[in-house]
């Protein structure tokens, strides 16, 4: 065994046996622990659980990659993953506290007087939360896979045991103080790395401060700002200047950004979050703690993107542009190039034969062009450079010590088990409560339904392991879709319910449908149906295109369907009786906070 | 509580949500996207100041808010003696 090895089978192995000694000291007794935890989590904890719920593989692994390879375009992932707080703390958050009861869909049942808005809710709940459970799942298959020298299969059968073993035993109990952990362990881990980065590129130990500040590698100043030497880097090699690149166009950020905000708001395994809290006031406190944690990795994270992407230019693009030995000769390349080519995630092709790497845009035509004649470049030779390594490598590419590799290892692993087990508690009690209690057997006693609760998140488990192993080909875009699906369907319903008093059964109903059938048209009409390739339709003779509803890519097209939901539902409300007496009642109650008991299940 | 100064609390509950959705919406969607080219024109310490709000900026403010928002409505609570014991 390598160093290396050791360092991350122990780090890994420290925290699994952390994770395992909390479940069986956090073992649910009742409904109420299992689904909410007894309901007396202190806000600040339930802050801290809550942002590793939250945040997932995609957030720790993939984020600073996409910021790193899209600029200021990236941007919208750090203003939608955090924004949409806002709007569950002041929109969502304490008034469902207020209601008092275990799950999202039975919000929506009760507050439209109807199974079937409660069914629909449940579906719409299953089908976002199982596209999002998967992104997680093949999260530890590759991370197992690539750092301790097991196959993905078995990273899956690990990671999956771990997460049943406290989430069985302890329900919501046990995945609220396991949360806690992988929270102290993903933000060291995405942390340390950063500090150490941006030390050595700006000499300032805060990383929010070091992108702000002047380039300065290795305590040279360089009379430049590091973001203004990663443009001219950048530019230089032909590729748009990183800090005004856009993402399709400024409508298409503008869209994505709220689809993903309102998504976030939307997703029923964050919400449940706020169950648990003892009072109304402490779920709006509970929520900008929350936010306070998910901040210190999201305004990490800009920075982390803009100097790997710095330390990744420089590494290949050793001298001036154009010179002979400008560029990096292949085999000089460094260890960490080697070991990620083994991956597949780092994949050099030599266009031109010459024995060293080039790597810029050779979509630019002007610049491919006088690259070609004035240098013999015959494209870019960087053929894969993928998101992911930009977290991944990092520690690497800056040569820090194995135990900081091993760190990120088990940061990457907390984020995605949290995720995950909140996604799975929200699947299961989706089942147990809202479907076994609250449609087929309504008179089961409390002790059955823990039991059919932990049978729920068995068969969860074991779904979400299935499709892990056989991810249906369109894992990567899983955690988009999850977004639209949430922000189209669930968070319309919600608001609505609370701040529409005259929103009905049939408006509320018609809306979800809508909302989430427009969304799903428009991905499958991108991507396929359901995912399968060849299935797409798109229609460019009827101006239907690529991304046609002007230039807005599937991805962001939540906010759209959300807008559909509240228009539809609006006009079909009109078609029916506002509703009941009690309803209303039921409506002015939830927006005063005075009288909340714990969340209960009656 | 009698139904006009519920409806008091209600008004004044949404007053705040509507400020602070303003400012929610100003800084991200305002300066960070739609307003960021001149924004840009200026600066904050190496940041072009459109891009500071777009990828620091907002996040801190939407932290702000929730704080405020937590804060003034533990007083309106109070005001209107609706919060819980």
């Amino acid at each position: 065994m390598t160093a290396l090895e050791i360092w991350t089978y122990g780090i890994v192995g420290l925290t699994f046996a952390t994770y395992i000694g909390i479940a069986i000291w956090a073992r649910a007794r009742t409904t109420g622990d299992f689904y909410v935890a007894g309901g007396g989590v202190h806000p600040v904890a339930n802050g801290m659980a809550t942002a590793a719920d939250w945040m997932s593989a995609a957030s720790f692994i993939s984020m600073a990659g996409m910021i790193a390879f899209g600029g200021y375009g990236g941007s919208v992932f750090l203003m939608g993953w955090t924004g949409g707080y806002v709007l569950l703390a002041l929109l969502l958050a304490p008034y469902l506290r207020k209601f008092g009861k275990f799950t999202v869909p039975e919000f929506i049942g009760d507050r439209y007087y109807s199974q079937t808005a409660r069914v629909v809710a449940v579906i719409c709940l299953i089908l976002a939360s199982v596209t999002y459970v998967i992104g997680q799942m093949t999260g530890i298959g590759v991370a197992f896979s690539r750092f301790l020298g097991v196959s993905y299969e078995m990273g899956i059968i690990v990671g999956m045991g771990i997460v049943a073993i406290y989430a069985i035993l302890g329900g919501m109990k046990g995945i609220t103080y396991t949360q806690i952990a992988q929270y102290v362990v993903l933000i060291f881990a995405y942390t340390v790395p950063a500090v150490f980065i941006s030390l050595n590129l700006t000499g300032n130990p805060l990383p929010q401060i070091g992108l702000g500040s002047e380039y300065a590698r290795d305590g040279v100043a360089s009379g430049m700002t590091l973001l203004g030497k990663l443009d001219q880097v950048v530019t230089d090699l032909g590729f748009k200047e990183y800090t005004t690149q856009v993402m399709g166009s400024s409508l298409n950020m503008f869209v994505y950004t709220l689809s993903l905000m309102i998504g976030t708001a939307g997703l029923p395994h964050v919400i449940i979050r706020f169950f648990t809290v003892p009072k109304v006031r402490d779920a709006r406190y509970s929520a900008g703690w929350a936010l306070v944690f998910i901040a210190i990795l999201y305004t990490t994270a800009p920075a982390v993107g803009a100097m790997a992407r710095l330390n990744l230019m420089d590494t290949i693009q050793i001298g001036p542009v154009g010179s002979e030995t400008g560029n990096l000769v292949y085999d000089e390349r460094p260890d960490w190039f080697k070991r990620w080519e083994t991956t597949g995630l780092l994949k050099f092709e030599d266009k031109n034969n010459d024995g060293r790497i080039q790597y810029y845009d050779d979509q630019n035509a002007e610049f491919a062009s006088k690259a070609e004649q004035e240098w013999g470049w015959k494209g870019n030779e960087m053929v894969t450079v993928n998101n992911d390594i930009m977290v991944l490598a990092n520690p690497e590419i800056a040569q820090l010590p194995a135990w900081v590799i091993a760190l990120v290892v088990a940061g990457g692993l907390a984020a995605a088990l949290s995720t995950a087990a909140g996604l799975l508690l929200a699947i299961s009690s989706s089942i147990s409560h809202d479907l076994l209690k609250g449609v087929f057997i309504p008179k089961i006693s409390e002790k059955a339904e823990l039991l059919a609760g932990r049978l729920a998140m068995i068969g969860a488990i074991v779904l979400a392991g299935y499709l892990g192993l056989n991810p249906p080909g369109f894992a990567a875009g899983t955690v988009a879709i999850a977004f639209g699906l949430a922000a189209s369907s669930i968070f319309p319903a919600l608001m609505m319910g609370i701040f529409a008093k005259r929103m009905n059964s049939l408006g509320a109903v018609a809306g979800m449908i809508a909302g989430i059938t427009v969304t799903l048209l428009y991905v499958f009409q991108h991507k396929g149906i359901f995912f399968v390739k060849g299935t797409e339709f798109l229609m460019p003779e009827l101006g239907m295109g690529p991304d046609w509803f002007f230039g807005i890519s599937p991805n962001a097209f939540g906010a759209v369907g959300a807008l559909v939901n509240f228009v539809v539902a609006a006009v079909v409300s009109k078609l029916a009786a506002p509703p009941p007496e009690h309803i209303q009642h039921l409506v002015e109650d939830v927006r005063i906070p005075r009288g909340s008991g714990t969340a209960t299940g009656h | 509580m009698t139904p006009e100064k519920r409806a008091q609390y209600w008004g004044a509950n949404l007053r705040l949500l509507t400020v602070l959705l303003i400012i929610w919406f100003a800084v991200s969607y305002g300066l960070g996207i739609l307003l960021v080219e001149p924004m840009n024109a200026f600066s904050l310490g190496g940041y072009p100041l459109g891009f500071w709000f777009a990828q620091q900026g907002s996040i801190y403010v939407f932290v702000a808010l929730i704080f405020i928002y937590a804060a003034s409505m533990n007083r309106l609570d109070k005001k209107f003696d609706v919060g819980e014991e």
